[in-house]
């Protein structure tokens, strides 16, 4: 309480710079159940005329809002966990094994995670197309989980650098074999980092927009993102109350991620601290 | 089991740790590895728990050599300075997980955890974390962990270090309460002389990776092998003086002191002089002045410079009236100085 009075100011200005966002955030929740008259601000009558396409195709040529969620779903799931799975193993080695070369890999790890990777697009596009992985859900899966991963293996090989190597030395005197010793002694400690890159790398696949519309054009992997952008450009007179509608739609889960998952999120900037 | 490393060498890389060290722990015996920082004590328990490869010689437990096995088998039971405990586990999982890596029955776990953790007299604390224990708690968890497996040879590295003063002093009677009711043989890493004095049978003192004088504690206290071990050991420190052995041990400051019966040398000699020898009690022979006086409680350590040169310390009884600024002329023990050549070793 005397933090919150002591740093009001402090509010009262990150609160005015806000509040063009909020404002926005409020009309695009309104605007998709109310359209407003042209030249009003105030909203209409209560109509559900634009969430029409949670019940009807808006276009036969695409397939329905389901399908590109459950593709959306299963392309940030898939990313997700590739991430997470790769870079635990990847991260505690880089963290713990004397290997030849580990600096350079350290460097380069940093140096990817800083690169517009949207300039190797072509690149990747060139590699999808030869092994046949173009315009496929598990192509874009790949790639984006490439691209995610320098920033999960970093952020991993940080928890483990937190975990005291006695701790595994005590394992390994008890008897345990290495690999015993990191799945049973070393991953408890470094759960929050797990937690947390899994939310993150999966809210990342989520949003993801440019790796989609570029690799997997087609109707048949087609995810939210793209799906949007679809809507927006097929039709020659723009429906923006459907588009927000749709945005809202989209937005809904990243919410309530971020509300369930708070605490996790947090712990990627404490280095996984705890009691 | 008796404990015989042979040979012992350690590189890492191009550098030299320890060479051709030899070390003989006895059966039951609790053995104190002594030194200043970066002599090698961890560098030799690591090698003997199996942590480090051995760059050369042998390690044996009793008969069995084990150079070469990895640390897994090896029958060693490890505290660490930090005490490593696994903190997502209770303690009773802490203390039972070396059993439960060898498939042990959960029941035969149990009846062992309570065994241990009557021994190290926690055995109300088994379902609480290593977070929400004291030092000292978690300093008798990590010995329960330590010593489950009955281990051929239990290794402490530091174990008091993260102690407070009072504690420190608790716990170095229970490890000595505990290694001597289970037998076991023990050896402790330590840089304090203090507690390697107190614990152990027996000190290896180290000194840039060698074993400079390996005694039982009074023995090398009394009967130091060179100046080195004579300055490390004690508390306060022993005083050197410099001296030429003629007729007597000459200060070259106008002073003199008897030679001690036996000494043979002559020439430059370093002398060196504990502080309970030097004081009023040994009747008179050296003049100086008192230019320090430090209470600690039950004694006094007095500083004093000497007539001519040279500084020498005292330690009194508490109460003593003796003030800085004042001179005084106090006895030696002449019989107990410990004469060293220049180059250190003993004469
Ligand atoms: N991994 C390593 N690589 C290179 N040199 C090392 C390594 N580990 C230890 N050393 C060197 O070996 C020497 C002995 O180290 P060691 O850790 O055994 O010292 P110590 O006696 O335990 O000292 P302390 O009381 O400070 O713990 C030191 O000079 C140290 O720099
Ligand atoms: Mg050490």
């Amino acid at each position: 309480m005397t933090a919150n009075a002591r740093i009001w100011h402090l509010v009262l200005v990150l609160a005015a710079c806000s509040t063009p966002l909020m404002i926005m955030y409020v009309f695009q929740v309104i605007e998709s159940v109310a359209e407003s008259d042209p030249g009003s601000l105030w909203p209409g009558e209560l109509d559900f005329e634009n969430w029409r396409f949670l019940w009807e195709r808006i276009d036969t040529a695409r397939p329905s809002i389901w399908v590109a969620t459950f593709n959306t779903f299963l392309f940030a799931c898939a990313t997700a966990f590739l991430v997470t799975a790769l870079s635990t193993t990847a991260g505690y080695a880089l963290s713990r094994l004397n290997m030849p070369g580990r600096p350079y890999f350290l460097g380069g790890l940093i140096i990817l995670h800083a690169f517009p990777t949207i300039t190797l697009i072509i690149a990747i596009f060139i590699i999808l197309q030869f092994l046949g992985l173009f315009d496929s859900l598990l192509g874009i899966i790949l790639v984006k989980a490439a691209l995610e991963l320098p920033f999960g293996v970093w952020i991993m090989k940080g928890f483990y650098d937190t975990v005291p190597w006695e701790i595994e030395m005590a394992g390994v005197q008890d008897g345990a074999s290495r690999v015993r010793v990191w799945w049973e002694l070393v991953l408890p400690q470094v759960k929050p980092g797990l937690a947390a890159l899994l939310i993150i790398s999966f809210l990342s696949g989520w949003s993801e927009f440019v790796l989609p519309l570029v690799l997997a054009p087609g109707t048949s992997a087609q995810v939210l993102s793209t799906y949007m952008n679809a809507v927006i450009q097929d039709d020659t007179t723009a429906d923006f109350g459907l588009f927000k509608a749709i945005g809202m739609f989209y937005s809904i889960p990243v919410i309530i991620i971020y509300l369930l998952f708070q605490k996790q999120l947090m712990n990627i900037y404490g280095g996984g601290t705890k009691g | 089991m008796e404990l015989r490393l042979e040979k012992f060498t350690k590189r890492f890389g191009e550098v030299t740790v320890i060479e051709d060290m030899d070390l003989t722990v006895e059966s039951g015996e609790m053995m104190a590895l002594l030194g200043p920082s970066g002599c090698g004590k961890s560098t030799t328990l690591f090698a003997i728990c199996g942590i480090h490869k051995m760059s050369g010689g042998s390690l044996h437990f009793g008969d069995r050599n084990v150079t070469t096995m990895p640390a897994q088998q090896r029958s060693v039971g490890v505290v660490f300075q930090n005490y490593a405990l696994y903190p997502h586990m209770t303690v009773e999982q802490n203390i039972g997980f070396p059993l439960k890596v060898q498939r042990v029955s959960k029941s035969e776990i149990r009846e062992e955890v309570a065994r241990l953790s009557d021994l190290v007299q926690i055995g109300n604390l088994l379902d609480r974390r290593p977070a929400q224990l004291s030092g000292g708690q978690q300093q008798r968890v990590a010995l329960a962990r330590a010593m489950i497996r009955k281990p051929d040879v239990l290794l402490l590295d530091e174990p008091l270090a993260n102690l407070d003063a009072k504690l420190r002093l608790e716990m170095r009677s229970e490890i000595r309460r505990i290694q001597r009711e289970t037998g076991i043989t023990a050896i402790l890493v330590t840089h304090d002389q203090v507690e390697a004095m107190s614990m152990c049978d027996r000190i290896a003192l180290m000194k840039e990776g060698q074993i400079m004088q390996l005694a039982a504690p009074e023995e090398m206290y009394a009967n130091p092998s060179s100046q080195f071990v004579a300055g490390f050991l004690g508390n306060p420190p022993i005083s050197f003086l410099d001296a030429v052995a003629g007729e007597r041990l000459d200060l070259g400051t106008g002073q003199s002191l008897a030679r001690p019966f036996g000494l043979e040398a002559t020439g430059d000699v370093v002398i060196g002089i504990r502080p309970e020898f030097f004081g009023p009690q040994h009747g008179t022979g050296l003049e100086g002045e008192v230019i320090f006086v430090e209470p600690q409680g039950r004694e006094e350590l007095i500083d004093v410079r000497l007539e001519g040169g040279g500084e020498i310390r005292s330690v009194l009884p508490a109460g003593e009236p003796v003030k800085p600024g004042e001179r005084i002329n106090w006895g030696v023990a002449t019989d107990r100085i410990l004469a060293f050549a220049k180059d250190g070793t003993r004469l």
